[in-house]
């Protein structure tokens, strides 16, 4: 199914999971408390639809076709 | 005489030391709070930072590349230094909360600059979304670091809606004009109960120095360091102009004066016929 991330069209597995998808993207193996399992800080955010979804509930939700889905993390900055 | 001068330097120095900077219960050690845009790369970067003595940094939050996986968290994290995520870019109430949560979850961290702009020309505080976002966050459960203008009105007002800190700005960002209307800061932190911290418009070591020496409680810049011909040298500048700067504070300035005050006594001369 195809979601939008980051303002561009995405593919993803049917029901994939927000940890799925971060995984994915990051090349990062996640735990399903949404720390990386390797340890070190992920420093990412989601938001599904303009709602941020808690690092807490990435594991447990599904994402649905058309979701519409931003991916932050720290960059420079003032 | 030399033992005397040296016991003194050298108590100075321990003053410095025992002179936290204490907010939200979190002691720094530092009172330069830097910013990271601006730089060209991230190991100039990191020198500069390391150079300025930080303790705490803040960074924006923008959408995640993959191309770009030389992270600046992870530089953060490796040196220790504690990240204040901001909302640069906002200029709505709405979008600034949305970025703060994305934040804490990113960065695991309740701090937040809270940055509302007006428009991109002047990069001004919005202050009716400023005191808007302000409100929502606090009852968000959020630390808010609040970027406002130099208006002692605004900045009492954000301390009473519960800020952590109230940020005035010298002059605008990004223009090193230094502070234009150092009335107002010393207004602003003789009223303010929360730490005053001076934000935005700093140019060289001597505007950080005045910053302190009017009250503020700690100084945060970027441009004047990440766009420095040497951004390292000019991060230890800083370093030391803040402490300066504490210290002429603390130990009291002179009143100004009309006309000269001899500093060597008038009787004793010698006499030439």
């Amino acid at each position: 199914m195809n979601i939008t991330l980051n303002g561009t069209v995405h593919a993803v597995d049917d029901g994939a999971s927000v940890t799925t998808l971060i995984s994915q993207v990051t090349g990062r193996n996640l735990a399903p408390n949404g720390q990386a399992a390797d340890g070190r800080k992920l420093g990412v955010a989601v938001a599904r639809n303009s709602e941020v979804v808690p690092r807490s509930q990435w594991f447990v939700t599904a994402l649905a076709e058309g979701d519409d889905v931003e991916l932050v993390t720290a960059v420079q900055g003032g | 005489m030399a033992g005397t001068t040296v016991a003194g330097v050298a108590g100075t120095a321990r003053h410095a030391a025992a002179d936290p900077f204490i907010v939200d219960g979190v002691h720094l050690g530092s009172r330069l709070i830097m910013g990271t845009g601006g730089a060209p790369s991230l190991d100039g970067l990191g020198a500069a930072l390391i150079a300025s003595g930080t303790e705490l940094t803040t960074v924006a939050m923008r959408r995640y590349s993959p191309a770009e996986t030389g992270s600046l968290f992870q530089l953060l994290v490796d040196h220790n230094i504690r990240v204040l995520p901001n909302t640069a870019g906002c200029f709505t109430a709405r979008d600034a909360v949305m970025t703060a949560e994305l934040a804490r979850e990113a960065l695991e961290t309740d701090w937040v600059k809270l940055e509302v702009i007006a428009d991109e020309h002047t990069l001004l505080p919005d202050a009716v979304e400023l005191v808007d976002a302000t409100e929502q966050l606090v009852n968000r459960g959020f630390k808010v670091f609040a970027y406002t203008n130099d208006d002692p009105v605004l900045a009492l007002r954000l301390e009473n809606l519960g800020a952590t800190a109230v940020m005035p700005l010298g002059s605008p960002i990004g223009t090193g004009l230094g502070i234009l209307n150092p009335h107002n800061i010393e207004l602003i932190v003789s009223r303010a109960s929360v730490p005053v911290v001076l934000d935005a418009g700093i140019g060289t070591a001597s505007d950080a120095a005045l910053a302190m020496e009017l009250g503020c409680d700690a100084v945060l810049l970027a441009t004047a360091v990440t766009r420095a011909q040497n951004p390292a040298m000019m991060g230890e500048a800083f370093k030391h102009a803040v402490i300066a700067g504490r210290l002429a504070k603390a130990a009291g300035r002179i009143p100004r004066r009309e006309h000269a005050l001899a500093s060597s006594a008038m009787e004793g001369r010698a006499e030439f016929l």
